[in-house]
């Protein structure tokens, strides 16, 4: 950072203030291959590298392991096993201790940790690492849901939503329809995997550079697994290469084996594994079955709904708790239900156990809600989008959710009306029926669809957040806060907001790398919050400093506190203008402390669990999404044609960013609805666990013409950074516009009037499969 | 002859010997661990992903050419005479960005960023060869690249505003060309270059007698065209592939050319190198050669690879033995030519005698009576593995088919003849009663199996219905998806 040595006093606006298209802080070093990974820090002299040994069956007691060749290979220095962690082998993030580090002498997925090769290379620990002899008596496994039986196994107390008395609406109700659906997960195939990097120190401490969305629970379940207290780790991050929710827990794993092995051998380790290793040993998005009962009138209206979440968690709970009750949270979408039972069932399995991502449930919820939808339409030979606008939240009636929260800032309809006409609904799904009609083998088809997401972590307590500011005297400023950079641009979102309470440009604000050292206590960046609260964390940070400042400059140059104005690059007190630089210097030489620590934490929000019942969400964001698709009838192969996005962000901190985000998510949200389809074998294996298998979206699947807007009329209701809005996860549930494109296609070919009833992810074969369903469903 | 035992390549400005390359040795791991430019990255290991992207250039009959290709599965012993050049090499010395850079920065094409150096590079090979290019030929270009963050959106309008950044032929890889051809004509020595001792030995043949010579005395050795499958032997499955011969370099195994109605192809010609030959001569090959992995796969593998390695899955096969194409096999100074369906004996059996090797393939033109079409079906469009792949080669004649050759992939243990249908089909008047009364004899030829990529009744259903296609197209109707008007 260097000093500004002219200053424009005449400058009118700052550069990189807030609302300003301040691109990414490291942009240029990522392009250039600059912008330093945790696999790209240089290694110190007798660094080694760990592997982990992945049980070879789902379900089973380990009768015997022999590592004898294992530790015998090229450059083996040491294997780890459950024996070797000195303080507890868990790291459950919720405390049920049902996660160990390495398995002990059960196991209950396959490609579930039991050892750790430590090896003067990389490369030798991998091929160590194959030659352990390790035999199971296997048990019966359960790896899919489908499966599971009335009375299955939870991970974790299930959640029940209950607003009215739905059964007597659905019984009362016109019409009824059940049915069930089918979500497939997702894997985050973030690019760069899971990554930690340890240090040993002295005494007990042990830095450790981890891949993480969550350093201070990094730090807590390496300071657990050592047997130290938390102050004798460190956990640091610049950035991650993606993370998506799949480094919120799951990086635990790897930074606390590279902790161990580090503070055992008293050598640098590092802890990378293989692709294919990543995709199986963690976690990914859950997979529901959802069944549905669904009580309507001859009008469309929905009475009433009873909704079943069935979650595949996995052999352990991980954050299947909050994940399968946001599925619950969500279960509305945008639409009124008069009366609404819902409730979750985090499935056990014996499979990895399921995590964070993007949305965190939310999107399975909603894409049960959209299926109802649906089934209504359908029934009622009536367009989705005239029941889907029906139902929508009203502004003074008709708008308590079944968590009995009312929302009080609902702009869905609006949204709606103005997407509805941008992107000239009414016409083009004119002209597709006479294009379908003249189409034997290509169909097309069209979906609107609306978002409305809640804001919060649903844990109260998770939504606080710390900030660390100090201004040196030459007026450069140093930021540190808890949010960690994943791609999101959170890093210069948060300069932007110190910039602009300082007034001064950002290229004088250093963005530092996040560490436990700094800022204790925080929570993932996740949930969308990392802004709201960092931003909040970091303005009120800024703001002592700039108090003081005030009340010093009021008081050395005798002028009331209203006088002294913050300007672009310098301060008006009284009736002279000075540089920022030079107020600071003199604020130094009067010992004024220039340094302060921020705070943040959610307002109004309370959620009482067993009763179902409060205000999880500070607010909600909005957005609805059309898309255009063709699909082949022959193949079940098909392409998005057109999407057009309206999408809300209150009063932008940064267009350009949050655009990033709603094409990024939109993109992310089509390719699980898609072409990502995770397959487990009968034996637990997973089959898809790389990009030759695994098959998120390209450059050639973006829809051929793509319009993306923000509402530039929306700001927050509440008093958020500037009323800006979230914009991580809201986006990614744009996308169900892709999968209702692709059924409302399918359901051509019987004059639409079979519901398709297609499930997700909509393969090619999932499309052609229902393509033949509707078919001879409609000809009988 | 002449012989050596190391090997020199340019990386990015510096010349580089290397007697101690490891026979398994990537590129990728070179870079990073040996000489520390970890600006390319290491996102799968496997050539799928994108973010180990750099480029090779080589010497193609005296041109340069630089392409975009995966480090991560591209060893060492491949690079002999070849100019590397990592991300590290686009900034200039005054620190400012190379075009291509400048404008990912200015469209916010990167977000977390780990993919970005190998955007950088693919569409920097793009910019080369194609400054001004298509909305279709970046996607193209990235069709090998994958982002997270992104959505491409703002990728895609980077590299279409690249070229309003600067001038291709400005660029130090176009300016310093003559240099460069010089230093690699200057390694391109023609001898046989040998590194390591018995069984650990890295080997690559001065031409391709000398090849023929070493593989009668290494009956075991493993070959290596493109290296797109043995890559992962070694990344994935750590197996140990010693001794290795290295043959992507010699000259006269990456002909092609048509004589007398047939295009040869010799066994290192890469799709790219085959593409344009192909997509005039045989439309429908080229389009399928546009789907086959991603622009940095498609650079180093090769038909002849394709062939040899013998995958139930491999996407060349099938419409090559719908063409009725031949083999031409080679041990020592004896050929003999099979017609390539007779190569493929059962899953993971080719018709290859120790010490024997994959010569050229000879593609006999369509006949201008015969209707030939190829069609791939993969979860994803691009850059997938195929689930079913079918291939017709159909000649009717006064209304009757006269001629059938079917094949698929995807469907059996091999590339295989749908010999049932065939039957089904030939002498019969070309009818919809027909087409339709042929599917059953699918179930004869063919009993697929399920897996990740598709279960055994969609595979079946979908390999019938591009019958269905094809006679739907060959009466004039249209029925195809298309990303481009006009395609």
């Amino acid at each position: 950072m260097t000093r500004h040595e002219t200053l424009d006093l005449e400058k009118a606006r700052i550069a990189g203030g807030v609302a300003s298209d301040q691109k990414h802080d490291s942009a240029h070093k990522h392009v250039s291959g600059e912008a330093v990974y945790i696999d790209d820090m240089p290694e110190p002299a007798g660094t080694l590298h760990a592997c982990l040994g992945l049980s070879e069956v789902a379900h089973g007691t380990i009768t015997s392991m022999d590592l004898s060749k294992v530790r015998a290979a090229p450059g083996v220095v040491t294997v780890l096993t459950a024996d070797d962690i000195p303080g507890e082998n868990d790291i459950s993030p919720t405390g049920l201790h049902d996660e160990p580090i390495l398995a002990s002498d059960r196991v209950q997925f396959f490609g579930q940790p039991v050892f750790a090769v430590i090896a003067e290379t990389r490369d030798a620990a991998r091929r160590a690492c194959r030659l352990a002899k390790i035999e199971y008596a296997e048990e019966p496994a359960l790896i899919d849901i489908a499966d599971a039986g009335a009375d299955a196994r939870l991970v974790t107390a299930p959640l029940k939503l209950e607003r009215g008395d739905s059964a007597a609406a659905i019984a009362a109700a016109p019409r009824s329809i059940k049915g069930q659906m089918r979500v497939g997960g997702q894997d985050h195939f973030y690019l760069e995997g899971q990554i930690a990097f340890a240090m040993p120190g002295e005494d007990g401490d042990v830095t450790v550079f981890s891949s993480t969305q969550h350093p201070s629970e990094v730090q807590h379940m390496v300071a657990h697994a050592l047997g130290v207290s938390s102050h004798a780790v460190t956990i640091e991050v610049r950035r991650m290469g993606g993370g998506f929710g799949g480094k919120e827990t799951q990086a635990n794993l790897f930074a606390v084996i590279s902790a161990i092995a580090a503070k055992k051998l008293n050598r640098p380790v590092k802890l990378r594994p293989d692709r294919d290793d990543d995709m199986t040993a963690t976690g990914k998005r859950h997979d529901f079955l959802i069944d549905y009962e669904v009580g309507f009138d001859d009008e469309g209206n929905i009475l009433g709904v009873d909704l079943t979440y069935a979650a595949r968690c996995g052999y352990a709970a991980d954050l299947s708790g909050p994940v399968t009750d946001r599925a619950l949270f969500h279960c509305d979408n945008a639409y009124f239900y008069p009366a609404a039972r819902a409730v979750s069932r985090p499935l056990y399995t014996n499979t990895v156990s399921n995590t964070a991502f993007r949305g965190f449930g939310g999107p399975q919820g909603m894409v049960g809600a959209e299926r109802i939808i649906d089934e209504v339409a359908f029934a009622l030979g009536k367009d989705p989008l005239e029941i889907r606008k029906k139902n929508l939240y009203g502004t003074d009636d008709r708008n308590v959710t079944p968590y009995h929260q009312t929302v009080e800032d609902n702009v869905a309809e609006r949204v709606i009306a103005e997407l509805e006409a941008s992107a000239d609904y009414a016409a083009r799904r004119r002209e597709i029926a006479v294009f379908n009609a003249k189409s034997q083998v290509i169909k097309r088809g069209l979906a609107l669809t609306p978002v409305k997401f809640g804001i919060s972590f649903t844990a109260t307590h998770f939504n606080q957040a710390g900030a660390l500011v100090h201004v040196y005297t030459d007026g450069s400023v140093h930021l540190n806060h808890g949010g960690t950079e994943m791609g999101q641009g959170l890093y210069t979102k948060v300069a932007q907001v110190v910039a602009e309470e300082f007034q001064i440009d950002i290229d004088q604000v250093k963005i530092t790398a996040t560490t436990t050292g700094k800022v204790p206590n925080t929570s993932a960046t996740a949930a969308s919050s990392g802004s709201d609260l960092n931003g909040m964390a970091a303005q009120d940070a800024a703001r002592q400093i700039k108090t003081r400042l005030i009340d010093f400059a009021s008081e050395a140059h005798d002028v009331p506190k209203d006088q002294v104005v913050f300007l672009p690059g310098r301060v008006r007190i009284g009736n002279r203008e000075i540089p920022f630089a030079d107020l600071i210097r003199e604020a130094y030489m009067a010992r004024i402390q220039l340094s302060a620590a921020g705070f943040y934490k959610t307002p109004k929000i309370h959620w009482d669990r067993d009763k179902g019942q409060g205000r999880p969400f500070y607010y909600f964001a909005y957005g609805a999404a059309c898309a255009e698709v063709s699909i082949d009838t022959l193949t079940g192969e098909y392409m998005v044609e057109r999407v057009d996005i309206l999408h809300e962000t209150g009063r932008s901190l940064n267009r350009a960013i949050d655009i990033g985000q709603i094409e990024g998510g939109f993109i992310q949200g089509m390719g699980w609805l898609t072409t990502e389809e995770l397959v487990w074998d009968g034996k637990g294996r997973l089959r898809t666990h790389a990009p030759s298998t695994y098959k998120i979206p390209l450059a050639s699947d973006r829809p051929k013409v793509f319009n993306v807007a923000l509402a530039d009329w929306a700001e927050n209701a509440e008093p958020t950074v500037h009323r800006s809005k979230a914009v991580g996860e809201p986006p990614f549930m744009l996308a169900m516009c892709v999968l209702h494109a692709l059924s409302d296609a399918v359901a051509s070919v019987a004059d639409h009037k079979v519901c398709p009833r297609l499930d997700a992810p909509a393969t090619p074969e999932r499309v052609l499969m229902a393509v033949e369903r509707v078919r001879a469903e409609g000809a009988r | 002859m002449k012989a050596r035992s190391e090997i020199r390549f340019l990386l990015n400005g510096t010349p580089v010997a290397l007697g101690n390359a490891r026979p398994d040795e990537t590129l990728l791991d070179y870079l990073r661990l040996r000489q520390r430019l970890t600006g390319t990255k290491e996102g799968c290991a496997e050539g799928d992903c994108g973010a180990c992207t750099v480029l090779v250039g080589r010497l193609r009959k005296g041109e340069l050419v630089y392409e975009s290709v995966n480090a991560c599965i591209r060893f060492l012993g491949s690079l002999d005479a070849c100019h590397v050049v990592t991300v590290e090499h686009l900034k200039r010395a005054d620190g400012s960005l190379h075009p291509v850079q400048q404008a990912m920065v200015d469209y916010h094409g990167s977000q977390c960023g780990f993919c970005t150096p190998g955007f950088v590079m693919s569409l920097y090979a793009l910019w080369m060869r194609e400054p001004q290019p298509t909305e279709r030929a970046v996607e193209k270009a990235l069709q090998g690249n994958l982002c997270r963050c992104t959505g491409y959106e703002p990728i895609v309008r980077a590299a279409l505003a690249a070229s309003t950044y600067g001038n291709a032929m400005s660029d130090p890889l176009a300016t310093e060309r003559a240099a460069v051809i010089a230093a690699l004509n200057q390694m391109k020595d023609g001898a046989r270059v040998e590194i390591g001792s018995a069984q650990d030995r890295l080997l690559i043949p001065a031409n391709v007698d000398d090849f023929a010579a070493i593989l009668e005395a290494e009956p075991k050795a493993t070959i290596v065209a493109g290296a797109t499958d043995v890559g992962l032997w070694v990344t994935k499955f750590m197996r140990e592939i010693a001794p290795v011969v290295f043959i992507g370099g010699l000259d006269e195994l990456r002909d092609i050319g048509e004589e007398n109605g047939a295009i040869h192809i010799g066994a290192g010609v890469s799709y790219s190198d085959a593409f344009a030959l192909l997509a005039k001569r045989i439309p429908p090959l080229g389009a399928l050669i546009d789907r086959i992995g991603g622009e940095q796969v498609r650079n180093m593998g090769t038909i002849g690879g394709n062939i040899a390695n013998g995958s139930p899955i491999g996407d060349t096969p099938p419409p090559l033995i719908a063409l009725g194409a031949t083999l031409t096999l080679r041990k020592g100074n004896t050929r003999r030519t099979i017609p390539l369906e007779d190569f493929f004996i059962d899953y993971g059996k080719q018709d290859r005698a120790p010490g024997e090797f994959v010569e050229a393939v000879h593609v006999p033109l369509p006949d201008a009576a015969s209707r030939f079409a190829v069609w791939k079906i993969s979860k994803r469009r691009d850059e997938d593995i195929t689930a079913v792949l079918g291939a017709f080669d159909i000649s009717i004649a006064d209304g009757r088919v006269e001629a059938a050759r079917i094949a698929y992939g995807g469907m059996a243990a091999t590339p295989k003849r749908a010999k049932a249908v065939e039957v089904a089909l030939v002498g019969k008047p070309w009818t919809e009663e027909t087409v339709e009364a042929a599917l059953s004899a699918y179930e004869e030829d063919f009993q697929p199996i399920s897996d990740m990529r598709a279960s055994a009744g969609y595979r079946m259903m979908a390999a019938k219905n591009l019958l269905r296609r094809f006679y739907l197209e060959s009466t004039g109707g249209s029925a195809k998806l298309s990303r481009y008007e006009a395609a």
